[in-house]
């Protein structure tokens, strides 16, 4: 389907197109219930990793990771910045040798808490850690990447219902019950985009 | 800026650029050059919000061997600056506190108190009381 682009580098254009699509829809999201600036956030974030990513292509995965995650710490901003983050660092940092799918299993959970830490938040506060805790289940099942999907888009549209705990939304009380978090939202799509790739490219 | 070691330093983060400054215009006027000051705000683009690599800058700039005290406005300015303490060198990020304080009272009580010359412990907690 994507040819000759499964490489790291296809995998960044694609996740940046998914954002820059979404960039309004991720925005509208966020002025309901924050301060509306998720979507032009994330992609500028999105635009500074594609600007790196045949200097990222170059690295090992580990290292890559490591280093969009400090690129996206620098340029996105808001909270989401030092989330997506330290789930990439943090990711990058446990992965040692072995195939892409093996790391994955391994270094996730500890990543996926280390998101928690850093937002002082849980599962069932309306953030994205309740798509990430999704993903981490399925992907400890080993299932194969469209139910990975599946599951973090439900785990989004979960996030409609709950009361936001954390972040600026936790302002509203209970007036942000009936919005989907944003930050869950753009989480699900990177989600399905990376499974649609891998299932596409067998990047992984 | 030169080196400070005796005051603790003061830093401001807002999500806007406009609020930082005036914050620490309003220090400037309790405390005058007694106290290391650096303010940031804004994203990456200009917009409102809060980057990391200008909280980085903003806390080298108020430096001060008796540590710095960072104050912060809402949610992404106090995960940011968490992020950018932890790129400090280790023995200066053991030396960098977030206050939970009101970003213009805090600041101004906190440089108060430092122009006394009180440790970053007391600077801090000073701020603090604040807090409801």
């Amino acid at each position: 389907m994507h040819g000759d682009r499964s490489t790291l580098a296809g995998l960044i254009e694609a996740c940046r197109e998914a954002i820059a699509a979404n960039a309004e829809h991720l925005c509208a999201l966020d002025r309901a219930i924050g301060d509306g600036d998720h979507g032009t956030n994330m992609k500028r974030g999105c635009e500074a990793v594609y600007a790196e990513r045949d200097e990222l292509d170059a690295l090992p995965l580990a290292r890559a990771l490591e280093r969009i995650g400090m690129t996206l710490v620098m340029t996105v901003g808001g909270a989401a910045g030092p989330l997506y983050g330290t789930l990439l660092i943090e990711m990058g940092r446990r992965m040692e040798g072995g195939r892409a799918c093996d790391m994955l299993v391994h270094a996730l959970p500890a990543a996926v808490d280390a998101v928690a830490r850093r937002g002082r938040s849980q599962a069932g506060e309306k953030t994205l850690l309740d798509v990430l805790y999704a993903v981490q289940s399925e992907v400890l099942k080993q299932e194969p990447p469209a139910r990975i999907a599946a599951a973090a888009g439900m785990a989004a549209r979960g996030t409609i219902a709950m009361k936001a705990m954390r972040g600026r939304a936790a302002f509203l009380g209970d007036r942000s019950i009936g919005h989907m978090d944003p930050g869950a939202c753009s989480c699900a799509l990177l989600t399905d985009t990376i499974c649609r790739y891998i299932g596409e490219t067998q990047f992984a | 800026m030169k080196v400070n070691g005796a005051h603790v330093g003061i830093v401001i983060v807002s999500h806007s650029p406009l609020i930082a400054r005036g914050t620490a215009d309003m220090v400037r006027q309790m405390v005058g050059d007694s106290v290391p000051l650096a303010w940031c705000g804004g994203n990456a683009d200009g917009g409102l919000g809060t980057n990391v690599g200008d909280i980085v800058e903003a806390i080298s700039a108020a430096w001060s061997e008796a540590g710095v005290a960072v104050f912060v406005d809402l949610g992404g300015a106090e995960t940011n600056s968490e992020m950018a303490i932890e790129m400090l060198e280790p023995a200066r990020a053991r030396r960098v506190l977030i206050c939970n304080a009101p970003l213009v009272e805090g600041a101004v009580m906190a440089a108060a108190e430092a122009s006394g010359g009180a440790a970053l412990a007391r600077v801090v907690a000073t701020a603090e009381e604040l807090s409801p």
